[in-house]
């Protein structure tokens, strides 16, 4: 589900497993243009490792990673 | 070396059919080409139909399959076919149909789900994953 605040894009992808959380980024981050910031939300533990290799890989910022009890929040902008 | 995984899925049980969509969805996150080589009961687990039906479990791990199913059920876990259906989707993923195994059952294209591409020898499925840095198979 995607909502459009004003300054970022958020994806909820809690509650999907590996590796959906990952493919909802990239799905997002494909959508969104150049300097736009991303932020996606995953209850699965492979998100951790997961998203910030792909994000560097990919050639785009992981601006923050933000631990919850229950999620984690993931801040990217789109580089490329 | 092209950026390639390939993969023979030999096995059509759910739990095998399951590593096959997620490592062809990691692959495609990781920005690889997907080539999906099926053969014997894995190309019968895309006979048409097959994939929405199919609920076959590994036998060693039949007091198992029920929790599983329960579990993957009341987790929203989304079906293998559906995964490897988003990755198609997302990415470079070609799944070829063993040529042999359709002459030996009697099938022609047309009787195999539309998610297939084609359907291709081993000779030339083999020289095309000579090239791939990684073959697995299921």
């Amino acid at each position: 589900m995607a909502v459009s605040t004003e300054e970022r894009i958020i994806l909820d992808a809690r509650g999907s497993f590996c590796p959906g959380p990952l493919m909802e980024l990239i799905r997002g981050i494909k959508q969104a243009t150049v300097g736009e910031t991303i932020e996606v939300w995953s209850s699965d533990q492979g998100s951790r490792k997961d998203i910030p290799f792909w994000v560097q890989k990919a050639g785009h910022e992981l601006i923050g990673m933000f631990e919850g009890p229950d999620y984690a929040r993931f801040v990217v902008r789109k580089r490329r | 070396m092209p950026n390639r995984m390939s993969m023979v899925v030999f096995s059509g049980t759910v739990d095998k059919l399951y590593p096959a969509a997620i490592m062809a969805s990691g692959a495609v996150a990781m920005g690889m080409d997907v080539e999906i080589f099926l053969t014997f009961y894995g190309l019968d687990a895309f006979r048409k139909g097959m994939p929405q039906t199919n609920q076959k479990m590994d036998v060693n791990y039949a007091e198992l399959a029920p929790m599983l199913a329960q579990l993957m059920k009341e987790k929203n876990v989304p079906s293998w076919y559906d995964m490897l259906l988003k990755a198609k989707e997302m990415g470079h993923v070609r799944v070829h149909a063993c040529a042999m195994t359709l002459d030996l059952m009697g099938l022609k294209k047309e009787h195999l789900d539309p998610i297939i591409d084609d359907v291709v020898g081993v000779g030339e499925f083999v020289s095309n994953a000579k090239e791939g840095e990684i073959t697995l198979f299921l």
